[in-house]
């Protein structure tokens, strides 16, 4: 009796991974599914802050893939070791701060230590050739095998005859006709094999299930790097990033202002971690006070933040300051109009 | 059989699903696990978890944006 081979699949929460271990699932093949959580994952994030998301569906899209297919999935921390990626990636950025290939390389060889330290036999992604323009290309493919180190125990089932045969083709663990020749950007192939196997529901994320292919975030983080100095982040750095308005009046200083409800209870949370401010004489949004502001810079900062309260058209409003440490004190400040706050100092 | 409590406050999902991944593998089955949570999601994600990887979710409960899940460890 032949031995039960075992593979690992890359579950982003989208249909080309689903697809891909559908595809092997098919031939016999006993596949569990492995996410990595970056920091920068779309799923979820903003949804659960935000007050307004309520109504979008709250579920782990990998999680839910996996479900569906009824296989396990291991989501794998790997914000720490994701920095050297993203701070100094060696083929460089996308469009944005979104540093492609070299996250391809990054996971799955992340895969191969699994499936060593695992006992499993080989790796599947959902890559289609021509479907992004930085990792998904021909002549990319070969160099995400190699630098990765799993070489030809990387099988991408959706664009497989389109590809030169890998360990488990070649040593018949699936059957190479059985796989696919899918190519560049049209998503019909894989709404009609979607059809074939059944599965009607999807997640197809317009900009993919990274932060850092949106030119808006990206503009954050290279201001986060550029106020401080380097290219280094902690979590809740980028965490932040994802919420509320970002002004920054000085190179020394930014406010993260609450847009609603939702994100102002989040930012409760780091009350303790930074200077905060809150309006106390009208109804106004919390706001979190990042960097080193002097004394006059505190008054700048809480005129700010009275434009966004309902006392913008009054004279003076109160603003309630809160340092780190809990102390407290009030400063009465006229509210800036909307007209003088230059666009520059929105991030 | 012992019940212990992970405090996944503030953290957004899937953290909370890895924290109780990460916990639940030093645990035997039968054990029990009440995970307390701010993210809403984890409504959806933990016991989804358990059900792909055999725990049995025994209580949910949400109150003043707190969420908790109680669940047993599978074999």
């Amino acid at each position: 009796m032949s031995k039960q081979r075992k593979a690992i699949a890359l579950i982003s929460g989208g249909l080309d991974s689903m697809l891909a271990a559908k595809t092997v699932m098919e031939q016999g093949i006993h596949v569990e599914g492995i996410n990595f959580f970056t920091g920068f994952c779309v799923e979820g994030h903003t949804h659960a802050i935000r007050e307004s998301d309520k109504a979008k569906p709250k579920r782990n899209n990998a999680l839910w893939v996996a479900e569906q297919l009824g296989i396990k999935l291991h989501i794998i921390d790997v914000v720490e070791e994701y920095k050297k990626v993203l701070i100094n990636p060696k083929h460089g950025y996308g469009a944005h701060m979104n540093p492609c290939l070299d996250c391809k390389i990054f996971m799955v060889n992340k895969a191969k230590q699994w499936i060593v330290e695992n006992d499993f036999d080989f790796i599947i992604t959902g890559e289609v050739i021509g479907q992004r323009p930085m990792s998904q290309t021909k002549s990319k493919m070969p160099i995400v095998s190699k630098q990765s180190g799993a070489d030809d125990l990387l099988l991408r089932p959706m664009c497989a005859k389109n590809l030169p045969a890998t360990r488990p083709e070649i040593e018949g663990w699936v059957d190479r006709e059985k796989l696919h020749d899918i190519t560049g950007r049209s998503r019909k192939p894989q709404i009609a094999m979607a059809e074939q196997f059944g599965i009607d529901d999807y997640s197809q994320p317009a900009g993919g299930c990274c932060f850092l292919t949106d030119k808006y975030y990206s503009a954050r983080l290279v201001d986060l790097w550029k106020s401080q100095g380097s290219k280094d982040y902690e979590l809740d750095d980028v965490m932040l990033l994802k919420v509320g308005r970002h002004i920054r009046p000085q190179k020394n200083f930014k406010l993260i202002i609450a847009r609603e409800e939702g994100e102002g209870r989040f930012l409760e949370g780091y009350r303790k971690e930074f200077i905060s401010m809150n309006c106390t004489s009208h109804t106004g949004p919390l706001a979190l006070i990042d960097g080193e502001p002097s004394a006059e810079d505190l008054y700048l900062a809480a005129s700010v933040v009275a434009r966004y309260g309902q006392g913008r058209h009054a004279e003076q409003v109160d603003i309630k300051v809160m340092e780190k440490d809990g102390s407290e004190r009030t400063i009465q400040i006229k509210p800036l109009k909307s007209e003088d706050i230059p666009k520059e100092w929105y991030v | 059989m012992i019940k212990e409590t992970l405090n996944a406050r503030r953290l957004l999902c899937p953290l909370p699903v890895i924290r109780t991944q990460d916990k639940v593998k030093q645990l035997k089955a039968g054990d029990q696990l009440e995970v307390i949570c701010t993210d809403p999601g984890v409504m959806q994600d933990i016991p989804t978890w358990c059900r792909i990887n055999g725990h049995k979710v025994l209580e949910t409960k949400s109150c003043n944006h707190e969420y908790s899940i109680t669940l047993e460890v599978g074999v």
